[in-house]
């Protein structure tokens, strides 16, 4: 057991998995001698060289593409995506070949291949380099995508990821890479796409995934203080989506609050709003509400950027109305 | 060239220079946040094109764009207050320093998606030549930009319909920490335009009245109806790659060697050359001295004094952005809807056909 850094975990998984299985390579842009823009990928081509570290220009349709060339012959790409705003240059790459090959090919290639980039709003970078595409790739038949909030979560998922015979999405986030935690290397992961129970309480069911966990997480603890108590899913995947977690969740509380910090129109929140009201109709007391990011792009200006992604205090609040509770009394 | 102009290009080169300097200040003293991409280093491309195009040109620009948008004439305050998110900024705070537009100026904007420049500044030139203009579109991108599809495809197409681009690459031999012998097969920028039929020069990007003079020509032609012209400009980036980036990759030698031909200390070498004095004589080689000579002979003459006064005015000017930026208003949520809303209001999309 040991404290690490969101980033040194993935760094530990990528290590593992290239010492034990030499199919394994990865591949982007500054991933060898810089050693990886957030440093996942420090070390490994001092370690296993550049034919299985692999540094690439600034192509990503069809570094991309290779990934998925290079899958079909059997290697265990992990292609890295700088951030997900460039991989946008390779939607081609990402829907239409990794996805759809196995299916198009009747089965007969598998498609072993993990593409890591982070996605999110970091701190003022711009509309361009500051989006969540997860609504687009979710859309998408055959893709499978796991997004860890935690050190040790990042280490078994890109673990699991690596081990995939599917085209698999490690959604990463650029604020997290920076977050610590305990990591257990030798403790059993739970499967890759299962949700799990962050924290335990009757009276409502927050769902949430990534970085919106932890600020879910806040958001309970704070409401405990007036004496609500919240449960916090972390979704852990968002493609397939851990239904029967949630609808189990829903059941006990009758409340459901799901946060996002992507756009709220047609969204991951969407979606599960949908599935759970279908499922969990006569149990709900309340209207499944969201709380999720603004439909518009990201203002560079600090104070609007934050404004236009989820706050603890919009969870808080949310809760609050829901309940029925304005202003804090029970 | 005459003297004022000369003089106009190390004035521009100074303050560029001053900017930066000036932006790097402010972000770490934590007034400037985000990606902040700097220029020292480059300044005699930027300077050097663009005081050879016209008023009438279109420039489009990659994520390291402050410098060719204050050469271009947009107001250093309104830059700097970008830089610092304020509604005074030249995108109102919401693009912020890779995102300067201004369409008085015909600035078509910074890109911070490698290899946007090109498909912008092909449908910029489509929309001039479909218009018979005698305007150009100056489209600059860094020598990692050239491995993006979209380089090849608009290259073809700009080449094919005759479009007028200048194409300029900004080669400072790196792509973040990635030098170019290592992501490029033909490490020479400007061959790979010669693969489309475009003409193509490598220039050194470090001597500022070469880039005028090159930059010159290509633009003559492009407005001649040649079709597609392109510059290599071969320089070098003194800082790392943005403010987060240590640029522990490099060498020292290499950093050091680019110094020592410091674009701008070039161009006040040159200026200053009208005069030189016996012992700066003495210490050059007969080519140098034959060359500074008919220099003297052709150009104007700056002299210190006249240098010394160009920094000031040019920090002066630099400190007033500064002071404009730290005092101006940030936006609120309701001008970022408004920005949002000003072309496309939602009563008008919802109005159903008559
Ligand atoms: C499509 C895309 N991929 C990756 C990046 C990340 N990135 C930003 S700048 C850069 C290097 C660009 O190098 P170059 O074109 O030489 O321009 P320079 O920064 O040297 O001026 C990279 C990889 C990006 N912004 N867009
Ligand atoms: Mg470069």
């Amino acid at each position: 057991m040991s404290d690490l850094f969101y980033w040194q975990s993935l760094n530990r998984a990528m290590d593992a998995e290239m010492a034990a299985d030499e199919t394994v390579i990865t591949l982007g842009e500054d991933v060898g001698l810089y050693g990886g823009t957030y440093r996942v990928t420090e070390g490994l081509m001092a370690k296993y060289g550049e034919w299985r570290v692999r540094d690439t220009p600034i192509s990503e349709n069809s570094f991309t593409g290779l990934g998925v060339g290079a899958a079909m012959l059997g290697l265990r790409p992990v292609v890295e995506i700088m951030t997900i705003n460039f991989a946008l240059f390779a939607i081609d790459a990402i829907i239409n070949m990794a996805a759809k090959i196995p299916f198009m090919s009747g089965g007969q290639f598998p498609m072993p291949l993990t593409i890591r980039m982070p996605g999110g709003i970091a701190r003022q970078l711009g509309a361009q380099h500051s989006q969540r595409l997860e609504h687009t790739l979710m859309n998408v038949p055959g893709l499978r995508i796991a997004v860890p909030a935690t050190p040790q979560d990042a280490y078994w998922q890109l673990r699991q990821a690596i081990h995939s015979d599917d085209a698999l999405i490690v959604l990463e986030h650029e604020l997290l890479y920076f977050s610590k935690g305990d990591v257990n290397e030798k403790a059993v992961a739970p499967p890759i796409h299962q949700a799990l129970l962050r924290r335990s309480g009757r009276d409502v069911t927050c769902i949430a995934y990534s970085r919106m966990v932890i600020l879910a997480l806040e958001a309970a603890e704070f409401l405990a203080k007036e004496g609500i108590e919240m449960t916090v899913i972390d979704l852990r995947s968002l493609a397939p989506i851990d239904w029967d977690t949630c609808v189990q969740s829903v059941q006990q509380t009758h409340h459901c609050l799901i946060v996002e910090e992507d756009c709220r129109f047609a969204g991951a929140g969407a979606e599960l709003s949908a599935t759970l009201q279908e499922r969990c109709f006569y149990f709900l007391d309340r209207p499944i509400q969201r709380v999720a990011g603004l439909d518009i792009p990201t203002p560079f200006n600090g104070k609007l950027e934050a404004a236009s992604i989820p706050r603890t205090e919009d969870i808080i609040s949310a809760v609050r109305q829901m309940l029925g509770t304005p202003g804090g009394q029970s | 060239m005459d003297r004022l102009q000369m003089r106009a290009m190390l004035r521009d080169m100074l303050r560029a220079r001053a900017f930066e300097e000036a932006a790097a200040q402010g972000y770490a003293q934590g007034q400037i946040a985000g990606f902040l991409h700097l220029y020292p280093g480059e300044e005699a491309v930027a300077v050097g094109v663009l005081h050879a195009a016209e008023p009438g040109d279109y420039v489009v620009s990659t994520y390291r764009e402050h410098v060719h948008a204050l050469v271009r004439g947009i107001p250093a305050q309104e830059i700097m207050a970008e830089l610092h998110g304020k509604i005074t900024g030249v995108s109102k705070g919401m693009g912020g320093s890779m995102h300067l537009f201004d369409a008085s100026r015909r600035f078509l904007g910074g890109y911070a998606i490698v290899g946007e420049t090109f498909p912008i500044a092909l449908g910029a030139a489509y929309a001039v030549a479909y218009r018979r203009l005698p305007e150009a579109v100056i489209c600059f991108f860094g020598d990692g930009a050239v491995n993006q599809g979209t380089f090849h495809e608009s290259l073809n197409m700009a080449a094919l319909w005759k479009l007028p681009i200048l194409f300029v690459c900004e080669n400072n031999h790196y792509q973040i920490g990635t030098e170019i012998h290592r992501h490029s097969a033909i490490t020479e920028v400007y061959k790979r335009a010669c693969g489309y039929g475009i003409p193509a020069e490598k220039v050194d990007g470090m001597d500022v009245l070469a880039v005028h003079a090159a930059a010159r020509k290509a633009l003559e032609r492009v407005r001649s109806g040649d079709g597609p012209q392109f510059l290599e400009l071969e320089t070098y980036r003194y800082r790392g790659h943005s403010m987060a980036d240590p640029a522990s990759y490099r060498p020292n030698v290499e950093l050091n060697a680019y110094q020592a031909n410091d674009p701008i200390a070039a161009a006040i070498h040159e200026a200053e050359s009208a005069y030189p004095s016996a012992d700066a004589m003495a210490a050059v080689g007969a080519d140098c001295i034959s060359h500074f000579c008919d220099h003297c002979c052709q150009e104007g003459h700056l002299d210190k004094a006249e240098i010394t006064r160009l920094r000031q005015e040019v920090q002066a000017e630099v400190d007033d952005a500064v002071r404009f930026a730290q005092q101006s208003a940030e936006p609120d949520m309701q001008d970022a809807w408004s920005v949002f809303h000003h072309n496309r209001r939602y009563e008008v999309l919802m109005e159903t056909a008559p």
